[in-house]
């Protein structure tokens, strides 16, 4: 099925609420983190502007994933209602982005930030504050219990909420690689949201030493909703 | 040169005359022909004894799985331990030259190989040839048979193993092609989009272009003769820009229209980055296969001897400890590292995962034709071996022999279902295309159809209704269900999301260049940073879906996976003539295709049912307030 019409669905799924460091979270299938006590939504990795970033490099893919990204992004906060949101880091595919990105992209990010509390976290791509976008830029945030910047710090770190690497899983044996939030219930890494990056399997060298394994679940993200495996029944690659 | 039967003639063909003729015999085996599957175990004492009686035997099989197996099975049996090796095209080339050089040495009693030895293996001694598995073409059992006694004057001499009944047919219509000097190699396909977008880039590259002086250039060669001044304007626009309806990359342009006229490059690092992208041959993605002694840590970084290179999409079916079969040695999955594949030989005999792969030839159009006109011809029959003869026999007592022009369509109940099943002989891919398209039609004909599988020469469909039922009330037409117009919007939806196009789409990308090559050493950097060619994909389709690189996709998948002109020349061939039995049972020809139906996967995605399952521990366990607080 077309990956954007699946992830158009699964907007209708249920969340998954689990603990987080003690705080009640809600997962939901469409790869943002919602934290009903703080009325706050996260969402990491957009990687706007992606396609122009390859294409200043001479690689012209569509010009059409912000937009795409940003309609995605529009039905969660239709959804959430959130009076603030929070963007993990590499909200932008490259520092130039923000600067150049086309009118029509920039108004309809423009709607969805109005009267709201709006987070960028800086990230490796996007270091510097978006040009002319608005919003406030921070290198980290701490809302209620939690923590929330853009690369996980090694190590367990208790309540700390971050994206960058993308984590995705596969079923041991069998099936194809899902979008998954991977936690241990102290710490959460998110799914990243633009809709043409990539990811990381759990499994990966990068993610070592993050989890405290007998504990570690990734809640993959399916057609019809959010499944919570354990590390231990995934497979690599 | 492959000649296109409607242009004229672009070479002289050469008809040598004299030549030895070929002895060439099909085996006949006190054993029962199998009625599917492609290993033909069944004649393997056969198979070594002929080994035994001849100086040097090249076996050919039709892919590196059957390679594998026949060499594995071949050793099993090799009680005189006669020097036997393995030849294909994924095994490591050090060890691929070995076995060339000890078989020019007539060092070597048999070689089993793939294509990688059709063409240019002259030396050694060879005398015997074995072709094992059903040819699919008679250009390219004449291509092998050549490969024993490589001289005009002395007679060619091979076996043809056929491994199940319908094969027996098939290399009987073979060779009586063979010995009839018919050539049936594939005539050239039309030029691809994703080829040109490079070429005129590398044009650029070397020259600043004019663009009439190109598309002249370019359309005087053969595979681009029909191309419209207008798809080559988009191929340009694509090159220059991305072609896409929503004008934002004009400031980034790769090539731009000059004063002059010409077409230029605007910057000396596009020279740079398409010399690194050049190329049209995209590989599936392959890891390194390395044989180590123990799972150790010094081991593992020692990287261990190489065996091979293996499918990527291959590994990620396989957990640490699973068994495969590769290099004729069953090997234990140990894990991945960076780039390698780990493995250390296993102790049990018997791989746990079979290893499908590498190349399946469709058979050609000549040899389809040969076998339908052989089973509706009764008085051919008498070349077969008995067996056979007797299941046709037995086929026209209990069904129907169709004639050479019809399609035959057989329903009968078996269990709870209903099945369908139709006889075109148009190859597993076309009658693939061609069960997928029935299938859609039959849910909206209501038939509630459940599933399908298609061989070389059948297409069996299953549902709950019976469809035999449901023709003989009216409610389903034959005619009106195999109508050419499935080729139009039915192809079209089904296609659309259809992972094949995805993977048109991404060897496109490449050769296009819209994404680039990963180069070495670039793997280590991991996936985050690559550009998913699936999603770019996605974002396409739904965004622009006549982009002119949706259109070379489309164009791509068509040939190339989907043999949709051959089924176009199907449905055109049989109209009028379907001929449908109903039956209360199974019969005779249905058999081969109803035996295969649990061997394969069945149509449709699989949904979350493994996730559900798998997920299931963990969520009592969440429920039960761990992990977390």
């Amino acid at each position: 099925m077309n990956a954007l019409a699946r992830r158009l669905k699964q907007g209708e799924c249920e969340a998954l609420e689990i603990a987080l460091a003690g705080e009640r979270v809600a997962c939901d299938p469409s790869g943002v983190l919602y934290l009903p006590a703080e009325d706050c939504l996260v969402v990491t990795d957009l990687h706007l502007e992606k396609g122009a970033a390859f294409a200043r490099r001479g690689m012209f893919l569509p010009p059409y994933d912000t937009a795409a990204t940003l309609a995605l992004l529009a039905l969660c906060l239709d959804r959430y209602r959130p009076a603030r949101v929070v963007c993990l880091g590499d909200s932008f595919h490259d520092r130039k982005g923000a600067a150049l990105m086309p009118e029509g992209e920039r108004d309809a990010l423009a709607g969805l930030m109005r009267g709201r509390d709006w987070i960028w976290i800086a990230g490796n791509h996007d270091p510097e504050p978006p040009q002319g976008i608005g919003g406030e830029t921070l290198l980290d945030v701490t809302i209620g219990s939690l923590s929330f910047r853009h690369e996980p710090t090694t190590g367990l770190r208790r309540g700390e909420v971050s994206g960058h690497l993308h984590p995705v899983a596969r079923l041991a044996g069998r099936g194809s690689r899902r979008a998954c939030f991977a936690t241990d219930g102290d710490r959460m890494i998110l799914p990243s949201f633009g809709v043409t990056t990539g990811g990381l399997n759990v499994l990966d060298r990068a993610f070592h030493g993050l989890f405290d394994m007998p504990r570690a679940l990734a809640c993959m993200i399916g057609h019809a909703g959010i499944y919570p495996v354990r590390f231990g029944a995934l497979a690599a690659g | 040169m492959t000649q296109s039967p409607a242009a004229p003639r672009q070479a002289e063909l050469i008809t040598v005359e004299g030549g030895a003729k070929p002895d060439i015999a099909i085996l006949e085996s006190e054993e029962r022909v199998p009625w599917q599957g492609h290993t033909a175990r069944y004649a393997l004492p056969e198979v070594y004894a002929a080994i035994k009686a001849h100086k040097t035997t090249l076996l050919f099989v039709n892919t590196r799985s059957q390679a594998e197996l026949l060499f594995q099975e071949l050793w099993r049996i090799n009680d005189d331990t006669l020097p036997i090796a393995l030849h294909h095209g994924s095994l490591d080339v050090g060890q691929r030259r070995k076995v060339e050089a000890a078989m020019a040495r007539n060092e070597l009693r048999a070689v089993v190989a793939t294509s990688t030895l059709d063409l240019g293996i002259d030396w050694g001694d060879v005398d015997l040839v074995i072709h094992v598995g059903a040819p699919k073409g008679a250009s390219r059992l004449a291509q092998r048979i050549g490969r024993a006694n490589h001289r005009m004057d002395e007679p060619s001499k091979a076996i043809l193993v056929p491994a199940n009944r319908f094969e027996v047919m098939e290399c009987r219509a073979a060779l009586d092609a063979n010995y009839l000097g018919h050539q049936d190699t594939p005539p050239l396909r039309e030029g691809a989009l994703d080829v040109l977008a490079q070429h005129v880039l590398g044009m650029a590259v070397a020259a600043p272009f004019r663009a009439d002086d190109l598309y002249a250039e370019v359309t005087s060669a053969a595979p681009y003769a029909g191309l419209s001044r207008e798809t080559f304007d988009r191929i340009v626009e694509f090159v220059a820009t991305g072609g896409y309806a929503l004008k934002v990359y004009e400031r980034y342009a790769k090539i731009k229209l000059t004063e002059d006229g010409t077409w230029r490059l605007t910057h000396p690092r596009f020279a740079q980055q398409y010399r690194m992208n050049a190329g049209t041959i995209i590989e599936a993605p392959m890891l390194e296969i390395r044989l180590i002694g123990r799972r150790t840590r010094s081991a593992i970084a020692r990287g261990g001897r190489p065996l091979g290179k293996i499918e990527e999409a291959f590994l990620e079916t396989l957990s640490p400890g699973d068994t495969f079969l590769f290099a004729g040695e069953v090997l234990r999955f140990e894990g991945i590292h960076e780039t390698s594949c780990l493995v250390t030989k296993a102790t049990s005999e018997e791989p746990k995962v079979p290893y499908y792969g590498g190349s399946k030839f469709p058979l050609s159009t000549y040899l389809a034709k040969e076998v339908r006109a052989m089973l509706a011809d009764p008085a051919r029959w008498s070349v077969l071996p008995d067996q056979v003869r007797d299941w046709l026999a037995i086929q026209k007592l209990k069904s129907i022999i169709p004639g050479p022009n019809d399609l035959l369509v057989e329903t009968f109940p078996n269990g709870k279902l209903f099945h369908m099943v139709l006889y075109p002989f148009e190859g597993r891919l076309a009658h693939q295309t061609l069960g997928m398209l029935l299938t859609r039609r039959l849910e909206r004909a209501r038939a509630m159809p459940l599933g399908f599988v298609a061989t070389d020469y059948s297409i069996s469909i299953w549902g709950r209704r019976d469809m035999g039922a449901m023709i003989a009330d009216g409610s389903l037409s034959l005619d009106a269900l195999f109508d050419e117009d499935m080729l139009g919007d039915d192809l079209e939806s089904w296609m659309a999301d259809s992972w094949l196009l995805k993977r048109s789409f991404r060897q496109c990308a490449v050769i296009s260049g819209l994404i680039e090559k990963r180069h070495p050493g670039q793997e280590k950097t991991g996936r985050q940073v690559t550009v998913s060619s699936d999603l770019v994909y996605d974002v396409l389709r739904a965004h622009e879906p006549d982009h002119i690189l949706m259109q070379a996709t489309w164009a791509d998948a068509a040939t190339g996976l989907l043999d949709v002109s051959r089924v176009s020349d199907l449905l055109a061939r049989i109209k009028h003539h379907i001929v449908h039995i109903d039956l209360d049972q199974i019969s005779p020809l249905a058999v081969p295709v109803m035996l295969e139906i649990g061997r394969e996967s069945v149509v449709g995605e699989a949904r979350d049912a493994d996730l559900r399952e798998a997920s299931r521990e963990a969520m009592i366990a969440l429920a039960m307030g761990e992990p977390g607080d």
